[in-house]
């Protein structure tokens, strides 16, 4: 490759463990975890911002990988749909896509995931309306979202609920 | 939320329970006594459960692997330098300095690979790279490989192209004149005709002379693209002994793995198709592309894998999208509404190259009285080639857009004959267990109840002519396949393979050549094969998609899975079954046909108390008849259709059914349409998974949606003017409205535990529905997708009485 | 996959770094704070700037701070998210909070800044498009071309101003603060826009956009934005209309502004349909009387989605609306 600045070594924090990396300046996060990370769980429709298949946390909000620098993530806290699951225990919301049948061809799944996990940690009893505001930068193309709200709504009503427990 | 969504119409054949009608019994017209395949009277242990799908585990954890997730060591990225021109000849290429930069590894172009394919083998109009000449803006021209996917694209700029170029053809208008440039200069034709259909059923000028009333219509509908968030990607790799291996996101592995075997003239046996999971499909990955074929090509040529994954923009080029095409529609009605005749024509715009297009163009006309009895039909489609990205098939192939003709013009015979639009319908539509004028078999059909359901659901018939200026409903119907009955390239062998193994752990594996594009076909065939050996749908392991070690199945196209594989893994689980109910049977002291098979038990039907287990049952089978593997196949029965030149496309085994009721508000001042409520039911057969098939009736609704407001194959000049996700104007969560999804259940003698389709279908009444909403809100009508807010207020401004409420058309014309 | 071509990477740390580095690298150098929109547009090829200068880290440019005094004070790095959920910007300034909530998506308000959505490259469907596109249909001005390609006559570039903000600000009368080598300076947000969608900022490459003032909401203030737009989220507008009107005790109007945006290169106020409203008490004759005015004076061209046709007409529609819901609540619903 012409003109390549030379790659920075850092270390990222992915889904609570710290990876020592190095990365051309140029790399995005989508990128960066996708090739150098192995962590094919993020995906990718566009990379120009217009799909949000992307998205994952960065220090809890959601961000959209493909226009964001891997180097603008050093020093926080990133999270992707494989930081869900806690051990051999799927998240609340991964349970409720599965048992909603909310994934289809599941391409749009992990960013979705993401923007809903971002939601119920600031509002554990959203309404519809507002799961509806807080998905409306994932785009869908099989599900018409029906499943897809239905899923987080149950999601969050058990979260609830385990949180009352 | 929750309401009952299943209604049962049907009559079961074996139980003889009624259903709500018994509309599939009585109008039975050439039934069997005995169905194809032999039903369980105890019921069903797994199928019709709303089970979670199998598959959906590894997508919610980033598990699954799709097509671009796939990285080999000494991995190469490929990029493909694609046409500038819109037509042109090419007089020059030159990549010596493309291959001269650091990092490349190899460049490849035409004259590589000279052989020309088509998926149909009609028309064999395509070569991986162009050679001589480019038809459309983005058409492969050459490839690079390189160390790196920044590398290769700048070796993409070093590419020196010299193009002579030629006037473009980009209308329907422009490709039929005389004069104008020939694209395909081998064509005998003097225009840019592609194919041409005319077919007569009855005698449809008499039809219009018997007449009360004839209506005539034109219709546009705009071209417009899958756009499956999954990009196009393949990665291909070539073994020391040169057998070469194709990862791709292909819902036609077995297509891509005849074509790249010509293409790349390597023996079929030496070349494996493996289709991961698919990020969408909806027909936009249905046949073989430069992308896939440079890969297997490069990865032969320089011994290292190669990856090739399409950008947004190319996927929009590489296309393969809903036509565009013009419409004329004449119908010769009685006062009472009856069809005597229709005559449709349809001119197809195909873009630059065949693709799936004579078929396209065959289905325009071939499915429009599946649904309802016309004294007589005629057909005449014509496609075009123009130098834009090809057109192929997409969800409803070539059926979406006469239907939306079809279905409007229906709504403006019922208003000016006074008629109520959902009584009309059902008055004319097609018996279960018939025959169409154009000579299709029907066999079961929930037309009649599907309408009915959405009538009362919406309460359409009240409220339709009746809502305030602004506020509109709308109804529509159609009718899809379930899979072709012929394929698209004549042999006699069977359209699907399935073999199911049992091991001695009491492991079920399902092997067969489809691909999972988030349609379920992988849940479907495990939960046939489960409901006949009784096991869980979880212990069914489903290995698809992969030409070396499953049968070979079509593809995920033509909504066909679910039948014709269903049909095939219920042929080959059975055969296994024979084996462990002799087996069990041997142990219980009973007859063979005295086994039950369900909860992991193998059981005395007259005292399940008595049984063994799956798994006692399954050692016992292995050691008295040695490995448990059973093979099934699909063949379409031959009686689908008549016999005359063109007959091919349009029969099917069998057709689902569905209909639906848009509301809508309309802003009368921007135009602005809002869709409020869709309102779907649809005959799917019976549904093995309600969950999954809910879900294709949403997602189906959805994509109608967009299809009937939002999103067009657009031109400036002559290239793609928005190929990309944000000027494409895909639905949001936010833009689409409440769906009801209502499943109306017949039970389908040949379909497997009764099954139909649910994939496609519900699209076609969507965008009709909600044009006729649009029609009723305004009471004008807008003759052409996408309804934009500039053409409904375009509609008013024109119509002299558009500014006025006016709620049935003008009088009929009179012959 | 579409990618970022080579730069290096220079995070600021305060203000004073970020004019320093600007100024080292001069035409090579770019600021970037969310990059939402300069990163789509660097993986199109639309620019390759060698150096990218960070300011994501001047975390003292993130806040929104208000006092009756001063009025309210945006920081560039404060993300539109933040100005959307403002209490005091939802409370006083609501058509501010209004336009914010309408960017984009959730994820691209919370990446994208106020500050780098008022420094929006110019847009048009001409332009915003991969190299080999551009290159098939032929450069334009904006491109380092001799020619515009939506207007063949015009000898400047026509692309259009599409930040939801600007209008909206400059219908509050704000002000933008740059910093530079030379310290800070301060511009009306009416002069921070040229005519010409090559050079659309009047902003020195070397210098930043610190700190956006509002005055302080005055007693009877109402304001309304509403965007035209395709589909209701992702999308930016077509057209964007802001009003801000006064309203004494006597319900009669002293003060008004109107302006549009997403026709050219800058936003344009629509000073006659202000006229038309002050000294009357809203009424609907009113209304419609500045919503011809602004009719008038709005020229947008072919190069956004939709038509030209369409979006002149929806100007008279949408100025209008906005001017019943400041004429109303004050807020729309």
């Amino acid at each position: 490759m012409s003109v390549a600045p030379p790659k920075m070594l850092a270390t990222l924090r992915v889904n609570g463990a710290e990876i020592a990396c190095a990365f051309n300046p140029n790399r995005t996060l989508l990128e960066v975890l996708r090739e150098d990370l192995a962590l094919t769980g993020t995906k990718h429709g566009c990379e120009m911002g217009h799909c949000g298949a992307c998205t994952v946390l960065v220090d809890g909000e959601t961000v959209l990988s493909c226009l964001t620098l891997a180097v603008e993530c050093v020093d926080r806290e990133i999270v992707t749909v494989e930081g869900m699951a806690g051990a051999g225990e799927l998240h609340p919301l991964q349970r409720a896509f599965v048992e909603c049948g909310a994934a289809q061809c599941g391409y749009c799944t992990p960013g979705m995931l993401l923007s809903a996990a971002a939601l119920l940690e600031s509002n554990g009893a959203p309404r519809k309306s507002e799961i509806e505001a807080a998905l409306a930068g994932n785009l869908c193309r099989c599900t018409g979202y029906v499943k897809i709200v239905e899923a987080v709504a149950l999601a969050a009503e058990r979260m609830r609920e385990a949180a009352h427990a | 939320m929750p309401e009952i969504r299943r209604v049962s119409t049907a009559t079961n054949p074996d139980t003889g329970a009624a259903g709500t009608t018994a509309a599939a019994a009585v109008s039975s017209v050439a039934r069997p006594a005995a169905p194809v395949h032999a039903r369980k009277p105890e019921g069903f242990s797994v199928a019709g459960k709303a089970l979670p799908r199998a598959d959906s585990y590894a997508k919610v954890t980033g598990a699954a692997i799709y097509a671009d997730d796939i990285a080999l060591p000494r991995m190469l990225f490929g990029k493909l330098l694609r046409s500038t021109q819109a037509h042109a000849r090419i007089l020059r290429v030159d990549c010596s300095r493309a291959q001269a930069l650091p990092g490349v590894v190899a460049v490849a172009t035409g004259e590589e690979l000279p052989v020309r394919y088509g998926i149909l083998p009609s028309s064999p109009d395509e070569t991986v790279f162009a050679i001589e000449k480019v038809r459309y803006v983005g058409e492969p021209i050459a490839a690079v490989v390189a160390d790196d996917e920044l590398t290769a694209e700048e070796a993409l700029n070093l590419i020196e192209v010299v193009y002579e170029p030629l006037p473009a053809v980009m209308t329907i208008d422009e490709a039929l004149r005389d004069a104008s440039p020939k694209i395909h200069e081998e064509s005998r034709r003097s225009d840019n005709v592609h194919k041409e259909v005319h077919l007569e059923f009855g005698d449809v000028e008499a039809g219009f002379a018997q007449a009360d009333a004839v209506f005539e219509d034109e219709f546009f509908y705009e071209g417009n693209t899958h756009a499956a968030i999954e990009q196009h990607a393949v990665v291909a790799d070539c073994s020391a002994d040169g057998k070469i291996t194709i990862w791709s996101s292909s819902q036609t592995p077995h297509y891509l793995h005849r074509i790249a075997s010509a293409v790349l003239q390597v023996p079929a046996s030496r070349l494996r198709v493996v289709a991961p999971p698919i990020g969408g499909g909806f027909g936009g990955k249905t046949e073989p592309f430069p992308h896939e074929l440079a890969a297997a090509h490069l990865a032969r040529k320089t011994g290292r894998p190669v990856k090739f994954a399409l950008t947004r923009q190319e996927v929009f080029y590489t296309h393969r999208g809903r036509h565009p095409v013009k419409m004329k529609i004449k119908t010769g009605v009685k006062r009472d509404g009856s069809i005597l005749a229709c005559r449709l024509q349809t001119w197809l715009d195909g873009g630059a190259y065949g693709s799936y297009g004579v078929a396209t163009t065959y289905y325009t006309g071939a499915l429009a009285p599946v649904t309802y009895k016309m004294g007589a039909y005629a057909f005449d489609g014509c496609r075009v080639y123009t130098n834009k990205p090809p057109c192929g098939p997409k969800r409803g192939h070539g059926t979406t857009q006469p239907r939306y003709a079809l279905e409007c013009q229906l709504d403006k015979i019922a208003g000016a004959l006074g008629l109520d639009a959902a009584a009309y319908r059902k008055r004319i539509a097609i018996d279960p267990y018939s025959e169409t004028i154009n000579h299709l078999r029907v066999t079961s059909c929930g037309l009649r109840e599907c309408i009915d359901e959405v009538e009362r659901r919406t309460g359409y018939s009240g409220r339709h002519g009746a809502l305030p200026r602004g506020k509109g409903i709308g109804l529509a119907v159609s009718a899809y396949l379930c899979g072709a009955g012929l394929p698209i390239y004549w042999n006699p062998m069977p359209h699907s393979g399935a073999i199911v193994k049992v091991d001695r752990g009491g492991g079920v594996t399902v092997y067969c050549g489809t691909s999972e594009c988030g349609q379920g076909s992988e849940h479907m065939l495990a939960v046939v094969v489960a409901e006949t050996l009784g096991v869980d749908v979880m212990d069914v392991r489903v290995c698809a998609g992969d030409t070396d070690l499953t049968p070979v199945d079509l593809g995920s196209y033509s909504s066909r899975v679910t039948f014709m594989a269903g049909n095939a893994a219920h042929e080959a689980a059975e055969s296994v079954r024979l084996r462990l109910a002799q087996a069990a049977g041997a142990l219980l002291g009973i007859a063979p046909e005295r086994c039950g098979f369900a909860a992991r038990r193998v059981f005395d039907v007259g005292d399940p108390d008595r049984a063994v287990t799956f798994l006692e049952a399954a050692q016992a089978a292995e050691a008295r008849f040695g490995t448990l593997v059973g093979s099934g196949s699909y063949t379409p029965p031959a009686n689908l259709h008549g016999d005359f030149k063109g007959s091919g496309v349009g029969p099917s085994p069998a057709y689902s059914y569905t209909a639906c009721v848009a509301e809508v508000g309309v802003d009368l001042e921007t135009g602005e349409v809002r869709v409020e409520r869709l309102t779907l039911a649809h005959d799917c057969g019976r549904a093995l998974n309600p969950d999954i098939v809910e879900g294709q009736i949403e997602g189906s609704a959805y994509m109608g949606l967009g299809e009937a407001l939002l999103e067009e194959s657009a031109f400036r000049r002559d290239e793609h003017k928005i190929p990309n996700l944000l000027d494409y104007k895909t639905p949001t969560i936010l833009d689409t409205p409440h769906i009801d999804a209502i499943i109306v259940e017949t039970d389908d003698r040949e379909g497997p535990f009764g099954a139909k389709e649910a994939g496609e279908g519900p699209l076609n009444p969507v965008i009709p529905a909600i044009a006729n909403a649009v029609a009723d809100a305004i009471g004008v009508r807008v003759y052409a997708t996408p309804i934009l807010p500039e053409s409904v207020l375009r509609a008013l401004d024109a119509s002299p009485s558009g500014r006025l409420r006016l709620k049935s058309a003008p009088s009929p014309v009179p012959v | 996959m579409q990618r970022l071509p080579p730069f290096s990477y220079e995070p600021a740390r305060s203000v004073a770094e970020a004019v320093a580095l600007l100024s080292k690298y001069g035409a090579d150098a770019m600021p970037v704070s969310g990059g939402t929109d300069l990163y789509a547009n660097m993986k199109q090829r639309l620019f390759a700037p060698k150096v990218l200068v960070g300011l994501r880290p001047i975390r003292a440019l993130r806040f929104i701070a208000y006092d009756d005094a001063r009025g309210l004070e945006i920081g560039a790095l404060a993300t539109v998210r933040d100005l959307a959920e403002s209490e005091i910007v939802v409370a006083r300034y609501p058509a501010l909070a209004r336009a914010a909530s309408s960017i984009s998506t959730p994820q691209l308000r919370a990446m994208g800044t106020v500050g780098g959505n008022l420094c929006l490259d110019t847009r048009c469907n001409y332009y915003n498009q991969n190299l080999d596109w551009r290159a098939a249909l032929g450069f334009c001005l904006k491109n380092g071309a001799d020619i515009c390609r939506v207007a063949t006559g015009s000898r400047t570039c026509l692309a259009v101003n599409a930040s939801d903000l600007a209008p909206v600000l400059q219908a509050f009368g704000a002000t933008v603060h740059l910093a530079g080598a030379g310290g800070e300076r301060t511009l009306d947000i009416a002069q921070f826009f040229t005519d010409d969608g090559r050079n659309a900022l009047a902003r020195d490459a070397r210098e930043i956009l610190v700190k956006i003032a509002l005055p302080p909401a005055q007693p009877g203030t109402r304001s309304a934005y509403r965007k035209l737009r395709q589909r209701a989220s992702f999308d930016f507008p077509l057209l964007g209309v802001a009003s801000v009107v006064r309203l004494d005790a006597g319900g009669v109007c002293r003060d008004a502004r109107v302006v549009l945006n997403a026709l050219g290169p800058r936003p344009v106020e629509a000073l006659e349909a202000a006229q038309c409203l002050i000294g009357t008490r809203l009424e609907p004759e009113a209304l419609a009387v500045a919503a011809d005015a602004a009719y008038k004076v709005g020229k947008p061209m072919e190069n956004a989605g939709t038509t030209l046709a369409y979006r002149k007409r929806m100007l008279r529609v949408f100025t209008r609306r906005t001017l019943e819901d400041v004429a109303g609540a004050g807020a729309p619903a």
